[in-house]
């Protein structure tokens, strides 16, 4: 894989900030978008923008097998059984609300326990702490280990007959820790809970097997993938998807509607209520094919190698303390730091200065902050069209950030 | 934007208060407490204050976050005490007009304020700067309705 080659398909890329050529490594808020996908909107638009599922005339049939041909292309990608189980939403925030509001509301009764961990994005604990308040139900934490993981013997503690919900984070957006699924699921499983996993820092950076995992739901947005914002997946094993009532309603979700009672169409068209994301399903396939074409796997080995890259560089500069698992061991592809003395806003705002943007704050991970011990820190995240040369550039920066901070003191 | 141009935003005043912060800490006896945080970023601020005779006898700050929230508490702080509650809140009215880059009344004293002007030029940091200011803001005003 060529990061380089990879990096002119991506417009965007090519201008100078500040003065200085851009580096973007704000991936995990946001990735960038490639002229594939973006030539695909713009073919949407220009050639048959319509409606779908209605229509009887041409424009309409075509938007509607492009839609559908991206529900495919969502299927083969994360290796589901069946088309029906890939549900258009639009983002990981609004699949993980609705699997609380449909399958939380009807199956959490008082007493029973849902198992999130620290770690998680506020889109993963608020949705289960505003269900537990309405049911009495009790939310509960995996303990973090320092190295950034959870211990499947603690998951075995924890998890328990009175468990009917897991949800976990694949791939953490701060620390870079890959989870153990697979086992946590099968740990869930055997106590008959259902898993939930939050895959919105996974489905970009590497291959996601459904089937394999074994897991119930799967939740991810398109715009961390080079696809638009706006859109996302929620994945649901059919028999659970089947039983599961829908959180909105309207047209395009309906099968007959009288006075008083109406019923719904078949999976997945339940649950996508009102005219669908359209132009950004069409996006998401185009995204799709691109990161296929390019390979996950290859992908994701690019990433784990900048990250280590990155870490062994950047651990040389003095004052620096790095999140997360160790250099070496299994991690994604970011980097999130703090350098002594100098608050990660003003580490950001020096950085932007010099044309390269990255990441200060709480990354939407508050409880996770509060048990790392900081208010803030900063995070570098990396994708596929980043190099070496980016990496180096983030380095010298950070360098000449703690000398410009130690001259004002 | 150079490295010159930071230096318009990190003003040796403004670091000055964020090494050596005046009225840190919080009054034991505040009357007033005002808790505020900055929800994007997390930065986080408790004001406490005194207010007596229709004046702020008493400001002091405590929180955590960037070089500007807290240089601004700081000199916030140094700013209102033993000023009229009328005069805090115009100095706060003051404060919000400089950071939108807008044209500010001459005539009231801002003494080192002046040195957050450029944060205006720092859209991003517009919200650390007005944290603090945001917070006297509340307490004042809510100490006033209830007079
Ligand atoms: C791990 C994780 N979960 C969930 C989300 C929320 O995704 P979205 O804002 O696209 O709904 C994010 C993105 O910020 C994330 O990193």
């Amino acid at each position: 894989m060529n990061a380089k080659e990879i990096k002119q398909y991506f417009p965007i890329l090519d201008q100078e900030v500040n003065g200085h050529p851009l580096v973007y490594l704000d991936n995990a808020a946001t990735s960038q978008k490639p002229v594939q996908v973006i030539e695909a909107l713009d073919k949407y638009y220009r050639e048959y923008n319509s409606n779908v599922h209605r229509g009887v005339h041409t424009l309409g049939n075509r938007a509607t097998d492009a839609y559908e041909g991206a529900r495919d292309k969502v299927r083969k990608f994360i290796n589901a059984r069946a088309r029906e189980e890939i549900v258009f939403t639009r983002g990981t925030t609004t699949s993980i609300n609705t699997i609380a509001q449909s399958y939380g509301r009807a199956n959490i009764e008082e007493g029973d326990e849902i198992v999130i961990t620290y770690m998680e994005h506020h889109s993963n604990i608020i949705p289960w702490q505003q269900l537990a308040k309405e049911k009495g139900a009790v939310l509960k934490y995996l303990p973090l280990q320092d190295n950034g993981s959870v211990l499947l013997e603690d998951a075995r503690e924890m998890i328990t007959e009175k468990t009917k919900i897991v949800s976990i984070m694949m791939v953490s957006n701060v620390l870079g820790t890959i989870n153990p699924i697979k086992d946590i699921t099968k740990i869930a499983h055997e106590n008959g809970a259902v898993m939930i996993v939050d895959g919105a820092q996974t489905a970009p950076h590497m291959k996601i097997d459904v089937q394999d995992l074994d897991c119930d739901f799967l939740a991810f947005s398109g715009h961390k993938m080079c696809a638009p914002t706006g859109i996302g997946v929620m994945y649901g094993k059919k028999e659970l998807l089947e039983n599961m009532e829908p959180v909105e309603f309207g047209g395009e979700m309906i099968d007959f509607v009288g006075l008083h009672e109406s019923t719904w169409k078949e999976l997945p068209w339940k649950f996508e209520g009102g005219t669908p994301i359209i132009a950004g399903a069409i996006g998401l396939g185009a995204a799709i094919d691109f990161l296929e074409e390019i390979g996950l796997d290859e992908i994701e080995e690019h990433e784990h190698r900048l990250a280590g890259y990155a870490m062994e560089q950047m651990s040389t500069i003095e004052g620096i303390s790095i999140y997360g698992p160790l250099a070496g061991e299994k991690r994604a592809g970011l980097v999130t730091f703090n350098l002594s003395d100098v608050h990660p806003h003003d580490v950001a705002t020096v950085l932007d200065a010099e044309g390269i943007a990255i990441r200060a704050g709480h990354h939407c991970a508050q409880p996770l902050m509060k048990r790392l011990n900081c208010s803030s820190t900063a995070r570098a995240s990396f994708y596929l069209y980043n190099t070496e040369e980016d990496v180096d550039k983030l380095v010298q920066a950070l360098v000449k950030t703690k000398e410009y901070f130690s001259d004002v003191f | 934007m150079s490295f010159n141009n930071l230096d318009q935003l990190y003003r040796q005043v403004i670091m000055d208060h964020y090494k050596n912060p005046r009225n840190k800490g919080q009054i034991e006896e505040g009357t007033l407490t005002i808790d505020m945080n900055n929800p994007t970023c997390g930065d986080r601020i408790r004001l406490t204050m005194n207010v007596e005779d229709g004046k702020v006898s008493e400001a002091k700050f405590d929180g955590e976050g960037c070089s500007i929230s807290m240089a601004s508490a700081s000199m916030m702080t140094q700013a209102i005490k033993g000023k009229e509650v009328d005069t805090a809140l115009k100095l706060s009215n003051v404060f919000s007009e400089m950071m939108l880059g807008n044209d500010y009344p001459e005539d009231l004293d801002l003494g080192d304020i002046e040195a957050l002007q450029g944060v205006s030029q720092f859209p991003a940091r517009i919200k650390c700067a007005t944290l603090a200011w945001k917070a006297m803001e509340k307490g004042l005003s809510e100490q006033k309705e209830s007079n």
